[in-house]
């Protein structure tokens, strides 16, 4: 059984229920005929891939939903070689470089000089080039950055590319010259409960207008999560209603049970106990910046006004280090026990 | 379904294509992205880089060209005016013999860049026809760009070197980068230097309009003004700005007859179409970020500031362009002492080095704005 979030999702732009400028703006670009390479922005869960999705189909025609999974593999000049997954349709094609990490400029070299040196297969295509469309463009190394540069300005009458990502902060300045940027907000709170109600509508299930208030606003403007929450909610309850609880995922949980532990005791003994805690976040994959984040927005509201900043301060200073860094742990711990010496410190200096 | 890969389908298709090549060549051209289709295609059209196309044009006479590195940031021109004069040197017939591009798409590990400047530069010179020599100056020897050379390796660059000097009878080098300093010492010095500036507002303004006129799109008062502001001295950016922006308002050239259009049908491209398009934050946002920040009890502050920064992430708008936008807010406001101005500045610089670290840029940010509130409070 298919996921809402999968069930449900809109197959084309006028079908997409927020940003309705934006998706006029898609589709007269697409409709000119000179479409311009993109990179498309925005929070995960905003819907960023839904609307290139419905970009692609304006372009195309249904065609590119046609698609099918090609692994292909790739020789590196250390001729190791490498398996990678293309999803393609005869139109264009997506992939995810960051999947070989460091060899990611090995596949954007080979791949999209391929596609750029032959012609549509469909004579009758609507747009005389093939759109690549590059996932996680975020993660993409300098040198596999660099490698499009060139690439994007020689082939551009047999090639277009649509980078995602969630910033455009590590994407390289002559790239970013080189694209259209698009910006891809986060629905609104109001937009969310829209999208859960007609979703709701589509399975059968009543409106509960409050508990779907409840879940926008708990999603932090994720859309994605949103539907997830939803779906939980109904297959967990026989009857809901507006006062149903929603189930916290489970590594969420875990870090409330942290934050909990950490305000209760501030001792070596207890770090050791939260460093348990942590280890087995990381081992279910969450990322450190995600528990950092999480574990930092659920202490807050726990702690004098006059620490927030303070504590802030230190969560970014730790997230910092995790980027810059490579062992985790370190720096989680030495958040914790650094959030513990301030708490400390403040209730000392309140006892006298 | 033939599948993306499917290379015999592929060359059929192209066979097929042969045939109706020709009459498809206007419609390429239409349906090229402007930035292309407006590349400069001689010296002359190459705008605002006066003091390098002068010199690159007295060479061109005496057809002695040095070996050259051009730097300067994205969209001004470099790799243009390269390809401008080789065409101004060889023509189209002698042109692919000629010159050699290798950039960073390429692959340029040490052993293949020597290989491949090997090999093309042993090939036979071929021979220019008298009446070809008197149209174009083709000189005795032949050249190799190396394009986004920033991105090869020191090892790379210094084994080319050698290469270069191997071969300088019969070549003549030119590096293209953004940052001078990634070449190294020995490598720069052996070429004759050319920096391309940021295009200044009067001559980039000029392109544009020129542009938008050729394209038959209207820009309203200030909408000029406001695509070279937006796109930073980049016209690749400018040009781009000024095509999403035509798309939007529906300035589309007809297909049929082009002659045929009615200007006063279309509606201009507007200043906050441009805005829009460039990413640029409404001034409205930014002032409500500075408002938050603003002194007061702790915990005000901070649940203001907190609930701005989670909206401003959630719409999406980069952290870069908030840190600029802020940074232009507070730096030029006259009410800010100077004192503060400099612990301020402090902040931005560690801001700016964590956001191109790759750090979170909701707590970057946040960080950011609650630690300027708490100079602008006095600590
Ligand atoms: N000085 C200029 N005069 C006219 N057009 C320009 C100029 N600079 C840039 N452009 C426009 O911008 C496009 C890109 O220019 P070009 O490829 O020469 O940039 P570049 O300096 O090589 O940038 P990068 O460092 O990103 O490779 C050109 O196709 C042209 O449309
Ligand atoms: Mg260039």
């Amino acid at each position: 059984m298919a996921l809402l979030v999968d069930k449900h999702r809109p197959r084309s732009l006028d079908q997409l229920s927020y940003h309705k400028d934006l998706s006029e703006r898609l589709r007269s670009l697409a409709q000119s005929g000179d479409f311009p390479h993109l990179l498309v922005y925005g929070p995960s869960g905003a819907g960023k891939k839904t609307r290139i999705v419905a970009t692609l189909k304006e372009l195309y025609g249904p065609g590119v939903e046609k698609i099918k999974i090609d692994s292909r593999v790739f020789q590196t000049t250390s001729n190791r070689k490498l398996e990678f997954n293309i999803v393609a349709s005869v139109y264009h094609l997506e992939i995810t470089p960051s999947d070989v990490g460091n060899y990611d400029r090995v596949v954007v070299q080979d791949l999209l000089k391929e596609v750029a040196q032959t012609q549509q297969v469909d004579q009758s295509a609507k747009q005389r080039f093939k759109v690549v469309v590059i996932n996680e463009a975020d993660h993409l190394t300098r040198d596999a950055q660099a490698a499009l540069r060139r690439t994007m300005e020689k082939y551009s009458p047999n090639l277009r590319l649509i980078l995602l990502a969630n910033s455009t902060a590590n994407i390289i300045a002559p790239i970013r010259s080189r694209t259209l940027l698009v910006r891809v907000a986060a629905p609104t709170e109001d937009e969310i409960c829209d999208v859960l109600a007609r979703s709701g509508k589509k399975e059968g299930w009543p409106l509960a207008k409050e508990l779907n208030m409840r879940i926008a606003k708990e999603s932090g403007r994720n859309l994605r999560r949103a539907l997830l929450m939803y779906e939980a909610v109904h297959a967990q309850n026989e009857k809901v209603t507006d006062s149903t609880p929603i189930p916290p995922p489970d590594w969420e949980a875990l870090i409330s049970q942290i934050a909990k532990e950490i305000m209760e005791e501030h001792s070596p003994a207890r770090i050791l106990q939260v460093r348990a805690k942590l280890y087995d976040l990381l081992t279910h994959c969450i990322p450190p910046t995600t528990i950092l984040k999480t574990l930092t927005f659920k202490l807050i509201p726990m702690i004098d006004d006059a620490l927030k900043a303070d504590v802030i301060k230190w969560a970014a200073f730790y997230e910092h280090r995790i980027r810059m860094g490579t062992k985790v742990i370190f720096h989680l711990e030495a958040f914790v026990a650094k959030f513990m010496r301030i708490l400390e410190e403040y209730l000392m200096s309140m006892d006298f | 379904m033939a599948g993306f890969f499917d290379i015999k389908a592929r060359k059929e298709a192209a066979a097929n294509g042969t045939s109706s090549k020709a009459p498809a060549t206007k419609d390429t051209t239409r349906l090229q992205p402007w930035v292309e289709k407006y590349r400069p295609k001689s010296l002359n059209d190459v705008t605002a880089q006066d003091h390098t196309i002068t010199v690159l044009q007295r060479t061109l006479q005496s057809s002695n060209l040095p070996h050259m590195l051009f730097y300067g940031p994205p969209g001004t021109g470099k790799t243009s005016t390269v390809l401008a004069l080789a065409k101004e040197l060889y023509g189209p017939e002698l042109i692919k013999s000629r010159v050699l591009e290798l950039n960073a798409s390429d692959e340029r590990g040490i052993s293949i860049v020597r290989e491949k400047v090997k090999d093309f530069a042993r090939m036979q010179l071929s021979n220019p026809s008298a009446e070809y020599r008197a149209k174009y100056p083709c000189p005795p020897y032949k050249i190799i760009i190396l394009d986004e050379a920033d991105s090869m390796t020191q090892d790379a660059q210094s084994a080319l070197r050698r290469t270069m000097e191997t071969y300088s009878k019969i070549t003549r080098f030119c590096l293209i980068c953004n940052y001078v300093t990634r070449i190294i010492d020995p490598l720069a010095s052996r070429c004759s230097k050319f920096r391309f500036k940021s295009l200044d507002q009067g001559n980039a303004k000029k392109r544009v309009e020129e542009i938008a006129e050729n394209e038959g799109v209207k820009l309203e008062d200030g909408a000029a003004d406001a695509l070279i502001r937006c796109s930073e001295g980049d016209l690749r950016k400018a040009i781009t700005f000024l095509q999403s922006a035509a798309r939007l308002v529906g300035a589309v050239k007809p297909k049929e007859d082009e002659d045929a259009m009615d200007l006063d049908d279309t509606k201009p491209v507007t200043v906050k179409s441009v805005e829009d398009i460039a990413g640029v934050i409404p001034e409205k946002t930014i002032e409500g970020l500075v408002k938050a920040m603003q002194p007061r009890s702790k915990g005000l502050v901070y649940e203001a500031v907190a609930k701005v920064v989670t909206d401003m992430v959630a719409d999406g708008w980069s952290a870069t362009q908030v840190v600029t936008q802020l940074y232009q807010s507070i730096i030029y406001n006259e009410a800010i002492p100077d004192i503060q101005k400099n612990k301020i500045t402090l902040i931005f610089s560690e801001t700016d080095k964590r956001l191109v670290d790759g750090s979170d840029e909701h707590l970057t940010v946040l960080d950011l704005a609650l630690r300027i509130s708490n100079v602008l409070a006095g600590a």
